[in-house]
């Protein structure tokens, strides 16, 4: 037996696939690595295949983590390639390897937001965003798992915010907390339609780009 | 991606169903292309994905050279408002590129319901509704389907529809179409050569009129366009197309696994059944094959589940030794086959100890009728003794759900019959008290029915529709007659039925009430979330048709149905045989015991292949 764990990238129309159907789909290219995924006991047994950080629908990602245990002895060597033979658009398997590091050591994740300006950066919107992104607080409405409104302070969860000014938009590149709990990139933009709603983007894009360890250094 | 569509995603439900790039989904250069082909399907992505003749000709089309056939389903309604609002036109999955500029805009549709749907995406994708408003060569709108067989409701909106399977005649099609796109031939010479290729169907040539008292007085056949069109088919089904490498969705659709198709057509002659005599007749493809195709479908999909799809599959004679074939590796790859469509007279304990090992969740029957005398009357074949054994068959073998379908308001029903079918679900339970191994699991006895609706091409095209209260009533007395508290009874939504009725039967004047439903609001009605049956009675009203004349008119044999100029083989003869038959309650043996010259067999040559 082995515990394996894929990195993946996840963009263009792959984004838009949901976590489950995610699961799915992996479930479905397994057989081409000819490796027997474990399956749970008991009276509907299930493959063990975890994603470890699910991503928002909508949002890429260049480091994409899932954990799985097969029955045969693998070091992970060649699955890559065999897997990426059976994928749709967007989504591409970059490594397998052992799981040696617990999950737990997942500490941040960065990645970038464009904040899109359909008409046009507002004059020193990049200035006011930096000045709001080190507030102490940023209270923003979150739903909660029970689909309740509650106030919420993501402050604390954010490490860094840099900015940068592009044409028509401004690029975040953020740290968050990753888990226990962990910040979904996009509700910075909460924060900026309640605090600054002048500068509300028109539309936000995002693409986590690593998951790091408390130390700062990528998570494999 | 569309910069408007990646906007809109966000606020849509299942956002996946809208951007294509699914694994085995077909991209081709642009430049190599000179003729692209927009596949509709009038229905949801889960439900055209799921459609196993939208994959054969998406496949067979994008095997030509230079053809590049897309995909295109209809938006939900989140979807369309979103679209409407971004001024976003409909759009083929696989480039994204706005269907109006396809060479070719075919649909494939299967049930009437789905007519406003059609006139909705034409209308999304910016084309003009009625054929007579489309003035060039593209976009061409072609439609196929087991609904097209009485196309006359759309007549006004198609410019070609397609008859029977399109392997062959939708090849034919494109040739000839890029045959006049080169040529620059005018759209009228066009659609006179397209009427000469069997199987293609040009309603604008074609002029019908009407009796006084609003039956068909004559189809006229114009510009030398023949007076009966038959449906074509393919021949060998060992030669036939079958999608192997087929599109696997990245989102769960309906039918999300293998679809192996055993066998077309049915040998059994119900009466009421559409399907059973417009897809005749019986052609089997071999178990090798199919075994074959099936495990190539596993590898290449990863699907873990294979359906042994047909309109019969317990009457392929190789069921056992193709179950037996695939077993091995079924075993090794943790593969189930389910097996959709079993009838109650040969089920066996061999077919279900190879179904689906381990879940023994639920089988499902049709006896569709109470009694034997209903039964003969439809033709169904199957006796209660079968029903019961089979069922023993299932309970003693841990099976602990079974579901029976069944219909109300069938030719010469009487309350007898209607109180026939609780007998039956009396009768299932009573056989699971003497059958089942471990009675403390319990059962679950489901009786279904659903309304009957006649059909064109039927032995029943020429029988009334029973009126909406009398069903009501049926409905009503059946429900105080099922008391087993095992026993669930669900019954079928009633207004549907009545519009199915009406549209299945319809002629050339329903276009202008499908136009005006549509432009009321109609759009996805074969869902209940939209489907209005105050709507279309406003339609109807608004243009002075009389939806009872369609549903509840009993039919004389020398009325002229307005698609007499279509043929699906089976002649008009042999169903009236058929139906003159059913009143007297005869039955008709299966093709297998007995050919009864219904007609189909002039497609194959002279002699079927049963």
């Amino acid at each position: 037996m082995s515990k394996l764990r894929l990195l993946f990238v996840k963009e263009a129309q792959a984004s838009w696939i949901s976590h489950l159907d995610l699961m799915r789909t992996f479930q479905r290219a397994f057989p081409r690595t000819e490796l027997d995924i474990r399956h749970s006991q008991g009276y509907h047994p299930h493959p063990i295949l975890s994603i470890v950080l699910p991503l928002p629908v909508g949002q890429s990602s260049d480091c994409e983590l899932l954990d799985f245990e097969v029955v045969q002895e693998s070091d992970g060597a060649g699955i890559a390639e065999r897997l990426n033979t059976g994928m749709p658009r967007g989504l591409r398997v970059l490594d397998c390897y052992p799981a040696a590091r617990p999950v737990r050591e997942l500490a941040w994740l960065r990645a970038d937001l464009w904040l899109e300006y359909d008409g046009g950066v507002p004059a020193e919107a990049a200035e006011k965003l930096r000045e709001l992104f080190s507030s102490p607080s940023l209270v923003i409405q979150k739903r909660t798992k029970r689909k309740e409104l509650a106030e919420v302070d993501i402050a604390p969860m954010i490490r860094a915010v840099s900015l940068t000014e592009e044409e028509g938009v401004i690029r975040a590149d953020v740290t968050v907390q990753a888990q226990n709990p962990g910040l979904n990139p996009q509700l910075l933009g909460k924060a900026i339609e309640r605090y600054l709603p002048e500068l509300a983007p028109d539309f936000i894009r995002v693409r986590r780009r690593a998951v790091l360890d408390a130390d700062g250094r990528d998570f494999r | 991606m569309d910069k408007r569509l990646e906007r809109i995603l966000p606020r849509v439900q299942k956002p996946a169903r809208y951007v294509g790039g699914e694994y085995n989904a077909v991209i081709k250069d642009r430049a190599e292309v000179d003729t692209r082909v927009a596949f509709c399907f009038p229905d949801t992505y889960e439900i055209g994905m799921s459609n196993l003749g939208m994959r054969i000709l998406y496949g067979v089309m994008n095997e030509m050279p230079g053809v590049w056939c897309e995909r295109v389903y209809a938006p939900w309604g989140d979807m369309e408002q979103e679209m409407r609002r971004a001024g976003m036109p409909l759009f083929a999955l696989e480039s994204g590129d706005p269907v109006a500029d396809f060479d070719i805009v075919a649909f494939s549709v299967g049930y009437e319901m789905a007519f406003p749907c059609m006139l909705n995406m034409l209308d999304l994708a910016g084309i003009p509704l009625h054929s007579a408003e489309r003035t060039g060569l593209t976009p061409l709108v072609v439609a196929g389907g087991t609904a097209m067989y009485n196309a006359e409701p759309m007549a006004d909106f198609l410019d070609i529809v397609s008859l029977g399977e399109g392997e062959d005649s939708t090849v034919e099609l494109i040739q000839l179409h890029r045959r006049a796109r080169r040529e620059g031939w005018s759209r009228e010479e066009f659609l006179r050569c397209a009427a000469r290729v069997p199987g293609l169907y040009v309603p604008g040539l074609y002029d019908v009129t009407y009796h006084d008292d609003g039956t068909v007085a004559a189809i006229t056949p114009l510009q030398g366009a023949p007076a009966v069109v038959t449906k074509r088919i393919v021949t060998d089904m060992d030669k036939s197309y079958f999608p192997v490498k087929t599109i696997v969705p990245s989102t769960e659709i309906v039918q999300d696994r293998v679809m192996l198709e055993l066998f077309r057509g049915c040998i059994r002659g119900c009466r009421f059944c559409q399907a059973g005599y417009v897809y005749r007749p019986v052609r089997s493809r071999s178990a090798d094959l199919c075994a074959r195709y099936g495990v190539e479908a596993c590898n290449d999909s990863g699907y873990q589940e294979v359906t042994l799809s047909s309109l019969s599959t317990s009457d392929y004679p190789p069921l056992t030794e193709l179950c037996d074939e695939l077993e091995p590796f079924c075993d090794r790859r943790h593969v189930n086959l389910s097996l959709p469509s079993l009838r109650a007279d040969n089920f066996s304990m061999g077919i279900m100890q190879r179904l689906a090992r381990g879940r023994k969740t639920g089988l499902t029957f049709a006896p569709e009728a109470g009694t034997q005398r209903l039964r003969d009357v439809i033709n169904k074949n199957v006796t209660l003794e079968e029903l019961l054994r089979s069922c023993h068959t299932a309970f003693a073998g841990g099976y602990n759900a079974v579901k029976l379908y069944f219909m109300l308001g069938l030719p010469t029903e009487t309350d007898e019959d209607v109180l026939g079918i609780a007998d039956v679900a009396a009768r299932v339970m009573h056989a699971w008290r003497e059958a089942a191994p471990n009675k403390n699991r319990g059962v679950r006895i489901t009786v279904s029915t659903s309304w009957f609706v006649p059909k064109p091409h039927t032995a029943f095209q020429w029988e009334p529709q029973i009126s909406r209260e009398e069903y009501e009533r049926r409905v009503k007395l059946l429900r105080e007659a099922i008391t087993t508290k095992t026993v669930t009874y669900n019954w079928h939504d009633s207004a549907t039925s009545v519009i199915e009725a009406v549209l299945a039967r319809g002629d050339r004047r329903l276009c202008r009430v499908l136009e005006t439903v549509w432009r009321k609001g109609a759009t996805l009605d074969a869902w209940e979330e939209y489907f209005s049956f105050e709507r279309w009675q406003e339609a109807f009203a608004a243009c002075g048709v009389d939806p009872a004349f369609y549903a509840n008119r009993r039919r004389e044999r020398d009325e002229i149905m307005p698609w007499s100029m279509i043929s699906s083989g089976v002649t008009e003869d042999y169903l009236w045989r058929e139906y003159q038959r059913s009143l007297k309650g005869l039955t008709t043996p299966d093709c297998r015991t007995r050919c009864n010259g219904c007609g189909a067999n002039r497609l194959v040559g002279g002699k079927c292949d049963v």
